[in-house]
């Protein structure tokens, strides 16, 4: 379980990083927190020419406020920032509370928020949860023939980022640089779950969900999403509707917890069978949405 | 019988070894790397069953950094079947086809992960590298994976040259079943199963050679239980004198029994130190370890239980299958284990048992923590339950009674044990044991405390299950222990060490024979250059053996202490004391003389040593038992089952022991930890997934799942003692007794929790991971829907 | 120490420290970042020495088993010259076969560091990221509670209500 050669880069800033992605003549994979890649790399299951180390890289680090009062968080930052960062905390509880579910604390402390979503694993945890709280990804490239300055960037609704099971918008010369969460607003309540195995395994299922009351109680806005709730990271679009308009009572969240389990598109794997997926999906919805809707309301 | 009596018996002393471990200094193989070692990679096959038609490995033999590519047709007269490790025991009517493998697959592959070809490079990387340069052209052949298929008529053959796929058959009965079954009240008949795990020590197998052309020897440092019997065999093969073979396994990080085995990585990697006149190095990775290194516990089982209306066991049937992979070179341990254990504490006044081996094209199966053991206490346990319920009673009442009493030791089961003896039971405590167990767990007031926690939305339950086990078997261990002159006494055994503790516990009965501290006993374990006679350290019998064998070298070495401390001082041994690495007069410590003074004197440089005697304070002995003693305990734990994610909390966990004699009860309870979390492994989370084709699908520590710390509870102990009678200690095996009754106490108090929400679930099948208890689950819920519908609905 | 040199890319780096360092305390059980006997230090925080190549840590500081306690080679290793963890999991029987202990050390060094007065349940969180196949964690999770309560020196350690 040695991983097999490659060539070597490690950027010293952006352009370097986007110059080496640029050079199509040599299969080049970027290398954030490496805590995916190099199980593959070591199971020989991946063998990339070169490998581009994002590490060195400062500006892919920040955490900052937006303008409007959102968040921006560079590729690079790790997921232990998620659990410690005090404006991380305070302005996105919810990344707070899903951050101890992936792997162990020595994973989390290389793992990346970038490599994460970059990944889009539809086990992992960030990807949902970024895309219940409404996340955009910005990404960079080098400029191609023909434009103009030196660098070209795009920024993409989260929700349009996933394309399949580890598989994403991201051309093989682009490199997601960082992810932006909206401000949240008052009366927003946010929760995570999920069923693991073990402690830090991949869940069985997971589910994220966010919710805002307005002063009379009633939901103004819901959203929520799946981990292992189909071959992408997925938002429940339908089931989040059905709780606009009304108040989260339990049986209103009974039924949009049997419509995300209805709609969800679960694969059964040595771990859970697709109808065991299915229940459990339902079971977190009901709880995860009980959860926000009494965040939302203190 | 005399107990040992002294202080460090018995004493909860810190151990020897810890020091080098926890600075990182300790010596495992791997850290051995002699300048110059060339470093191995093997290419397997990915494929459980083919032929291997055309193996092509002149890329690889080309590829740059790459010294040797050895295939089968390069082995010569190394190209032979490996050992049959274990013959099975001389029983009627047995049937057994011993079949083992061959170093390096020369037609037929018979599993996944069989090795092909073995790659010497400069580098673990570049033999990896070069492995991908291998073009291996195999002919795919159905292969063999189902358990419950594999000795039907249409299966195809594993061994082409025998008629089926049937391993073994044995049958084994004590008294007349039929006529118990005609005679009983309630008779119930319950299929079962129980499936594959792993070992899954930590640190996985490796074997570091080194040829010295000048000195004619060869060195072997190797992460095995037996260096001792694995150095004969090597020896055999590779045309030396055991002498110029040495073996060390030092510090094995965690053994479980697949390190028992005789590998043939064993065999390969010192030839190619010969052959290539370099140190030759092989770490085993965990992948291959998933293939490469043994597994246990495969077994389907339909058995049936007979008893009286007040629940007296009348009899028991149970015909079983094991799996025995595709080779058998352990021979019958394990279904012989399965079948003598499950009798376990009770009277079970008539047996029928047969079992038969089948092969599969599966990894191999050997001895892991229970080897066995496990699926005879499930059934028998679980069939009590079953019983239970079905007469009304409480599960710990129709245990109390059916457990032989203390009176009725020693109690002679009658069939026949893997120790070649009939299955007796020297001494136990195992109504004791099981009050105990119901003491500690408030089994009495537990059905408040489950109300408790139903109102408050949560389905608890109870179990509490028995076992025995049978350790400490022959054939015999020894011991050599000498007084330096440094005061520093030495011993050394064979028996070697991967965590139970050795350096400790052994030197604890060395220190009260001899008077001095356990720290000032230094253990040398493992090495055959200081010790080659014995077996190695397998089926709980360190203690037992090894350690009683420690214990008669000891005495000698006390007494040849107190004739030359009773010439020095002039005094009658018999008024001396050995007290703090010196031996003194009793009523008059000022009049002594240390053990290393006394060492000299025994080891006099001029002058005459007396015809008759021997010099030095030294002596060597070997303890062989006539047969295996018996161990027992009572597990008790309580669950938290949540019905709607089908997820189990353990909340408490309760082990009450008997291994006679403790030597030191921080070792024995971490053994006890240790083994309850295997077991929680193996009922819970431990499952060996093969898909159709025959290939492993979750063969990393990803998809395997072994439990960490949060899923392992607080273990509460108890040590009862009731000493073995078959050995000057006073001791028995502890080392497997914790992973043994785990599955059946779980299934136990699962049920136990879900008596409510889901009345008549039967687990019957470990492990029970999640997805198996929804499964179970929605099939009672659907059943109970459709009973309610057929009952009160509309006609 | 400080090490200069180079190395080919691929090397991991538990092969470099284990390899071309000599620091073979370090040990290697699943090579995919599993089972936690490789965690090392980097500035301070545990990672799995089996995900990261040598050459990532040019200008970093790792800290293995090695570096917990001063062992000076030629000395004799006892126990009271250790740091507090290594004590408390001899005392506590932390340990048996010792293979995994040292990546165990390595994550509770930089745990107390953070959270000098954990819960039992808190411990078992913070070392779920190793395997040990010994012990059953119960002894494991009693010596991080006792290192705490040492090194905190005024009584105010561990927490010790919540297990038997």
């Amino acid at each position: 379980m040695k991983p097999p050669p490659f060539d070597y880069v490690a950027a010293a800033d952006l352009d370097e990083a986007l110059e080496a992605l640029a050079d199509a003549s040599v299969e080049t994979r970027p290398l954030a927190g490496g805590q995916s890649l190099v199980p593959m790399l070591n199971f020989r299951l991946a063998a990339p020419e070169r490998l581009v180390d994002l590490n060195g890289i400062d500006e892919l680090s920040r955490i900052e406020e937006t303008e409007d009062g959102g968040l921006h968080l560079g590729a690079m930052v790790r997921h232990r920032q998620l659990e410690r960062d005090p404006l991380i905390v305070r302005r996105t509880p919810l990344l707070a509370e899903a951050a101890p579910f992936i792997a162990h604390p020595q994973i989390r402390s290389r793992g990346t928020v970038g490599g994460s979503v970059a990944h889009a694993d539809p086990a992992a945890e960030l990807p949902a949860v970024f895309l219940t709280l409404g996340a955009r990804v910005r990404i960079a490239r080098r400029s191609r023939d023909g434009e103009s300055g030196s660098r070209a960037e795009r920024t993409l609704a989260l929700d349009d980022f996933f394309l399949g099971p580890f598989f994403s918008a991201l051309e093989p010369d682009e490199l997601l640089i960082a992810i932006e969460v909206p401000p949240s607003t008052p009366g927003e309540g946010t929760a995570f779950d999920e069923v693991a195995r073990r402690r830090g395994d991949y869940a069985l299922a997971g589910v994220a969900a966010r919710m805002r009351l307005n002063s009379g109680g009633v939901c103004e806005e819901a959203a929520i999403s799946l981990v292992n709730g189909g071959s992408t990271p997925c938002l429940m679009r339908e089931a989040a509707r059905t709780l606009v308009g009304a108040e989260p009572a339990p049986e209103a969240i009974g039924a949009a917890a049997a419509a995300c389990a209805e709609t969800s598109e679960p694969a059964a794997d040595m771990h859970a069978s697709e109808a065991y997926r299915r229940h459990l999906i339902r079971t977190l919805t009901a709880r995860v949405v009980s959860r926000a809707a009494a965040r939302a309301r203190t | 019988m005399s107990r040992a009596g002294g202080t460090w018996v018995g004493a909860r002393v810190p151990r020897n070894e810890d020091a080098r471990l926890l600075t990182g200094r300790a010596q495992f193989v791997e850290d051995v790397e002699p300048p110059g070692t060339l470093h191995v990679a093997f290419v397997r096959s990915d494929l459980p069953a083919g032929r291997l038609r055309r193996l092509d490995v002149e890329r690889a033999r080309s590829h740059p950094g790459v010294h040797a590519v050895f295939t089968a047709g390069d082995l010569g007269p190394l190209l032979h079947p490996g050992a049959m490790l274990v013959p099975p025991p001389p029983l009627e009517g047995l049937v057994f086809h011993a079949r083992t493998a061959l170093p390096l697959v020369r037609h037929r592959i018979r599993h996944q992960g069989e090795a092909l070809a073995m790659i010497v490079a400069d580098s673990r990387y570049v033999a990896e590298d070069a492995a991908q340069l291998v073009e291996a052209d195999i002919e795919p052949l159905d292969p063999v994976v189902d358990l419950g298929r594999a000795l039907d008529e249409s299966t195809p053959r594993v061994h082409e040259d025998l008629p089926s796929n049937l391993a073994a058959h044995v049958r084994q009965t004590k008294g007349d079943y039929a006529a118990a079954r005609a005679r009983a009240d309630l008779v119930l008949e319950r299929r079962f199963s129980y499936d594959r795990g792993i070992g899954g020590a930590i640190e996985n197998r490796a074997v570091v050679a080194e040829w010295d052309a000048r000195a004619d020897r060869l060195e072997v440092w190797d992460t095995t239980q037996a260096p001792i019997p694995v150095r004969n065999v090597v020896a055999a093969a590779l045309g030396l004198s055991e002498s110029q073979v040495r073996f060390i396994a030092p510090f094995v990080g965690g053994g479980f029994g697949p390190k028992i085995m005789f590998y043939a990585e064993e065999i390969l990697v010192p030839w190619a130190s010969i052959r290539l006149g370099r140190p030759v190095k092989w770490v085993e990775d965990r992948y291959e370890n998933f293939f490469a290194t043994t597994q246990e516990r495969g077994q389907l089982h339909r058995a049936e239980i007979a008893v009286t209306r007040e629940g007296r066991i009348l009899g028991v049937r149970d015909i079983f299958i094991h799996d025995s992979g595709a080779y058998d070179p352990y021979g019958l341990t394990i279904p012989i284990n399965t079948q003598c254990t499950l009798l376990g504490p009770y009277h079970v006044p008539s047996y029928e048992s047969e079992f038969r081996v089948a092969f599969t094209n599966k990894p191999i199966v050997t001895p892991v923590r229970g080897a066995g053991r496990q699926h005879g206490v499930f059934i028998m346990e679980r069939l009590l339950d079953l019983a239970a319920r079905g007469l009304g009673l409480d599960p710990v009442e129709i245990r109390r009674r059916n457990v032989i009493g203390p009176e009725e030791f020693p109690y002679n089961h009658e069939i026949m044990y893997q120790d070649f003896a009939p299955l007796r039971y020297d001494s136990g405590s195992y109504e004791e044991s099981l009050e105990e167990a119901v003491r500690l767990v408030g089994h009495e007031t537990f059905p408040r405390e489950r109300e408790r926690a139903r109102a408050d939305g949560r389905a608890v339950g109870v179990g509490v299950v028995n076992y025995v086990e049978g350790t400490g078997i022959g054939p015999y261990e020894g011991a050599r222990i000498t007084v330096e002159p440094s005061g520093t006494v030495r011993l050394a055994t064979g028996v070697g060490t991967q965590g139970q503790g050795h350096f400790t516990a052994f030197a604890q009965i060395v220190a009260d024979a001899v008077g001095v501290a356990p720290s000032d006993v230094r253990v040398v374990t493992g090495d055959t250059s200081d010790f080659h006679w014995g077996t190695g350290t397998f089926a709980s019998r360190g203690a037992v053996v090894a350690g009683n064998a420690i214990h008669a070298a000891a005495l000698s070495v006390r007494e040849k202490i107190l004739r030359h401390a009773a010439e020095a001082l002039e005094v009658d041994p018999e008024d001396l004391e050995l007290v703090n690495g010196a031996a003194r007069v009793r009523g008059a410590p000022d009049l002594s003389v240390d053990l290393g003074a006394l060492a000299v004197r025994a080891n006099p440089l001029r002058g005459a040593v007396e015809p008759g005697t021997e010099p030095g304070l030294e002596a060597t002995s070997y303890f062989g038992p006539p047969y295996g003693t018996t161990a027992n305990g009572t597990h008790a734990l309580v669950v938290a089952v949540d019905p709607e994610t089908a997820m189990v909390e353990i909340l408490r966990y309760i082990v009450v022991h008997d291994c006679g004699t403790v030597i030191n009860p921080t070792i024995v309870e971490g053994q006890i930890h240790g083994g309850v979390a295997a077991g929680i492994g193996n009922a819970f989370y431990e499952e060996l997934v093969f898909d159709e084709f025959g290939g492993t699908s979750n063969a990393s520590f990803m998809d395997y799942l072994l439990p960490t710390s949060t899923d392992v509870p607080p273990i509460e102990t108890a040590h009862l003692e009731t000493p073995s009678t078959l050995n000057p200690l006073g001791t028995k095996g502890v080392g497997e007794g914790g992973a043994i009754p785990v599955a059946a106490a779980f299934a136990q108090a699962v049920e136990d929790a879900l008596a409510d929400i889901a009345p008549g679930l039967e687990v019957l099948d470990i492990p029970l991971s999640p997805g198996r208890l929804f499964d179970l689950l929605r099939t009672r819920r659907e059943s109970r829907e459709s009973h309610a519908e057929s009952a009160g609905g509309p006609s | 120490m400080a090490w200069s040199g180079e190395v080919e890319p691929r090397l991991l780096l538990s092969d470099f420290l284990r390899s071309e360092v000599g620091l073979t305390g370090t040990h290697v059980g699943c090579e995919h970042g599993v089972c936690g006997a490789c965690t090392v230090q980097l500035d301070g925080e545990p990672v799995r020495a089996c995900l990261m190549f040598a050459v990532q840590i040019d200008g970093h500081e790792v800290t293995t088993v090695e570096g917990l306690a001063e062992t000076p080679p030629g000395e004799a290793i006892s126990v009271e010259g250790l740091h507090p963890i290594q004590q408390a999991l001899h005392e506590a029987h932390g340990l048996q076969c010792g293979f995994c202990t040292p990546g165990i050390l390595m994550t509770a060094e930089a745990f107390l560091r953070e959270n000098p007065a954990p819960s039992r349940e808190e411990i078992r969180e913070a070392v779920s990221g190793h395997l040990c196949r010994c012990t059953g964690y119960h002894n494991i999770v009693e010596g991080v509670a006792l290192a705490a309560e040492r090194l905190a020196g005024d009584g105010a350690g561990a927490d010790e209500g919540d297990e038997p």
